[in-house]
């Protein structure tokens, strides 16, 4: 390339070379609408609220495959002890799952009277509001997990060498109280981030940061939550509730 | 540089590690994953000179055991994943579809500092004496044998693999929301298809490795027993969960190279493409397919033969779109204005080196021939033609190919030809007599062989400084052109696509307006072969 020709003119024949874009298009430039809030590779705040709400729906793909391999194990475990399974799922608490499950169902019911408080305009208190009482029933949920694993630490049915089962089936006992534990634990570290965009988005609710026409952090971070909630919605059921017929639970 | 560009926007350190410019982050990725590359190559240099002699002389075999399992996490997760879509997807699919950016710019910046801090984790597994599970951490070994930083070098990928999932992520939403007016999705450029597909690849199959090896650790440091056949685990499971994930992972690096390689051919042989919607949704296929295959890699792990009948028949199967593309690839060069430029050079060894890795690979989904070639040097053979012979062809050819778009700067032509030639002859030196070698029965991950097997590995450490010769000198001469090289016009090579339309090198915005489209890419002069789509 030392010669001082582009590398084109080693092609024979015509060169057509009639450009991708209509020249006049070019020109027209068409003015748009210019929210503060409007970022600048976006031409419109309805393509920035579209990318990013698909955004949060393709990490939730990701998410559900990311739960989907522990899904995959237990399923597996399961399948290969059934009867350890219901053993196991016996010495978990009804009571407290569901609670939990209320619990969560109702923080689902006031994360989407936040969208919706957003999505209308309505007073920064009240947004900021939903969105608190959002809050407060995740903080619950952990509470309640709390108090669970910590009888399970106290009945030594933490997986590892400290594992005590007097039943059974221990090995297949162990391998459910190993998946209670990643799926559970992993279940709620995505709560404790949950909090934590929640507390982000009721700063900038509480500024005054949305309104009809700029909602999208409250909306995707509901898309978020109501996720998480769906994961619980599974748990509950394959943990607590297939040793229904076992034996009376605590 | 006088006119404005990325480039001078901006000066120092903090205009480089805060931007958001898809760009430069794109440039961050460029030199982030050379280092891996080089420090991959080093790995395998032991491993090559290790076998240079039948005794295991060298090396002890732990540390031959750390070297090719370094060489195998570094190249895959650090460098082949990201290689690709990171550095020339990052750089271009935006400019490509008439967008100024990637759909979430800070998304893609954190997905840089995601990449970094997973590496730095496998550097620091790596220094502090390495791991030797081999780069697919097999259980039980990894959680109850192995004696090596294990957890540190898992985390690493774990770590990494959130920025795939990233940048897969930014890609799908940004080819679905930022085309600009009038960029249908069939007037897409090819290369944007490939990075679509490989996309889905990333973002259903990156989290299930992620929790996969986190159960690993979690089973090393909290001794559950998910994996532990003593504790009522199955290791299996180990197997089927990481090849979800890791054969997927090969079509994460070849498709991207497949993208690179249908641009390539047609602005070298002044061709639109043959088939053009064949080649896009072949990208589908085999995104999809190659989802469906990861059971013959446990055709010997106590599978059930039904359930190996299946994935053998599946594997066959997913050969049909790669063989569509090579078909296509090739009807799109026949009876075209064929210039032998560096790019096509490129271009001409993946065809030709995929075709062989692909059919290697038919012999591998048969399960009866399986046996007698699982884990042998025939099966490392295969996947280098698909990995090094196929994806990293590619990477270089489209390396070189957008070169002056991406630093306005034009290369020595004579010196990048000599290196294409060099890396195909060295290539197949390294590579070719591993089919033989493995043929004959040598297995792999062994420091030590028979010595009537000495020829073959004498040959491919030979073809293997070779390559190395033909992977430095393009180090040399593109850093040159940095300096000296010639500016390079917007269209150097007589292109078409969008990318060529604006100057060399592009300014911040990419557009100043958005362009509205009004055809499709690559509309090269009607001739009677060829009519206009």
């Amino acid at each position: 390339m030392s010669n001082g020709h582009t590398r084109a003119e080693h092609f024979p024949g015509p060169l057509h070379h009639p450009p991708l874009t209509s020249g006049e298009a070019r020109k027209h430039h068409v003015p748009h609408e210019h929210h503060p809030k409007l970022q600048h590779h976006f031409d419109s705040m309805d393509q920035q609220l579209e990318a990013s709400t698909l955004g949060m729906w393709v990490f939730l793909v990701t998410e559900i495959m990311f739960f989907g391999g522990l899904f995959m194990a237990y399923l597996l475990y399961r399948w290969a002890n059934p009867t350890a399974f219901q053993e196991a799922s016996a010495h978990l608490s009804k009571g407290w799952g569901a609670i939990n499950t209320v619990v969560l169902i109702v923080s689902s019911l006031t994360m989407a009277m936040a969208v919706r408080s957003a999505q209308t305009s309505a007073k920064p208190k009240t947004q900021v509001m939903w969105l608190v009482l959002t809050m407060v029933f995740g903080a619950a949920f952990l509470g309640v997990k709390y108090v669970e694993y910590g009888q399970k630490f106290h009945d030594n049915l933490v997986p590892g060498p400290h594992f005590v089962w007097t039943g059974q089936y221990p090995a297949g006992a162990e391998i459910f109280y190993s998946l209670y534990f990643c799926m559970t634990g992993l279940h709620a570290i995505h709560m404790i981030i949950g909090l934590g965009i929640m507390t982000v988005i009721a700063i900038m609710a509480w500024r005054g940061s949305f309104d009809a026409r700029y909602y999208t952090p409250v909306e995707v971070g509901g898309l978020y939550w109501h996720f998480v909630d769906i994961v619980w919605i599974f748990l509950f059921p394959l943990l607590y509730l297939i040793g229904a017929h076992y034996g009376a639970g605590h | 540089m006088d006119t404005p560009s990325y480039l001078n926007d901006g000066h120092g350190l903090k205009s480089w590690l805060l931007t958001k410019d898809h760009k430069r982050i794109a440039l961050l990725y460029l030199v982030s994953i050379t280092v891996f590359f080089v420090m991959g190559g080093l790995f395998a240099m032991f491993v090559r000179l290790e076998l240079l002699t039948p005794a295991g002389d060298l090396l002890a075999s732990e540390t031959y055991n750390k070297m090719f399992t370094m060489h195998g996490v570094v190249m895959v997760f650090f460098f082949l994943i990201p290689s690709i879509p990171a550095v020339l997807g990052n750089f271009l699919i935006p400019i490509m579809i008439g967008a100024k950016d990637l759909a979430f710019p800070r998304i893609n910046l954190l997905s840089w500092y995601i990449y970094v801090l997973g590496g730095l984790f496998t550097f620091v597994a790596a220094l502090s004496g390495g791991v030797d599970t081999g780069w697919t951490f097999y259980t039980p070994y990894s959680t109850a044998a192995a004696n090596s930083h294990v957890v540190l070098a898992a985390l690493g990928v774990f770590i990494t693999g959130f920025s795939s999932i990233l940048t897969g992520l930014n890609f799908i939403v940004t080819i679905h929301r930022m085309r600009a007016p009038g960029m249908t999705w069939f007037r897409l450029p090819l290369f944007v298809w490939a990075h679509y597909a490989t996309s889905l690849i990333m973002i259903l199959g990156t989290p299930v490795i992620a929790i996969t090896v986190l159960l690993v650790a979690a089973e090393r440091v909290l001794h559950m027993g998910i994996f532990d056949p003593a504790l009522g685990g199955d290791p299996v499971l180990f197997q089927h969960l990481f090849w979800f994930y890791s054969h997927p992972a090969v079509y994460i690096m070849i498709l991207p190279a497949m993208g690179v390689i249908s641009e390539i051919v047609q602005t070298f042989s002044r061709k639109n493409i043959f088939g053009y919607s064949f080649i896009a949704f072949s990208s589908l296929a085999i995104a999809i397919i190659g989802f469906l295959v990861w059971g013959h890699h446990l055709f010997v792990a106590g599978q059930s033969v039904y359930a190996g009948l299946i994935f053998s028949f599946i594997s066959f199967l997913v050969a049909i779109p790669s063989a569509i593309k090579v078909f296509n690839w090739t009807a799109t060069i026949y009876k075209g204005s064929v210039a032998l430029d560096s790019p096509m050079l490129y271009a001409f060894g993946f065809i030709g080196l995929f075709t062989i890795g692909g059919l290697t690979g038919l012999f591998l989904s048969a399960m009866g021939l399986d046996i007698h070639m699982h884990d042998t040097y025939f099966v490392v053979a295969h996947f280098h033609y698909i990995m090094v012979g196929g994806a990293i062809m590619g990477y270089l050819g489209g390396l070189h190919y957008w070169w002056p778009k991406i630093t306005g700067r034009l290369y020595s032509e004579f010196w990048a030809r000599i290196a294409a030639g060099l890396v195909f002859v060295g290539f197949n030196l390294t590579f070719f007599p591993q089919f033989i070698a493995g043929y004959l029965g040598m297995p792999r991950r062994y420091h030590e062989y028979p010595p009537e097997l000495q020829v073959w590995n004498v040959m491919s450490s030979a073809g293997a400084s070779i390559l190395a010769v033909g992977y430095s000198l393009p180090l040399v001469y593109l850093v040159y052109s940095l300096f000296a090289g010639e500016r390079s016009p917007a269209d150097p090579w007589g292109s078409r696509g969008l990318e060529w339309e604006i100057p060399s090198p592009p300014p911040t915005a990419n557009f100043e307006v958005t362009p509205i489209v009004t055809h499709g890419t690559h509309q090269y002069a009607p001739s009677k072969e060829v009519g206009v789509v």
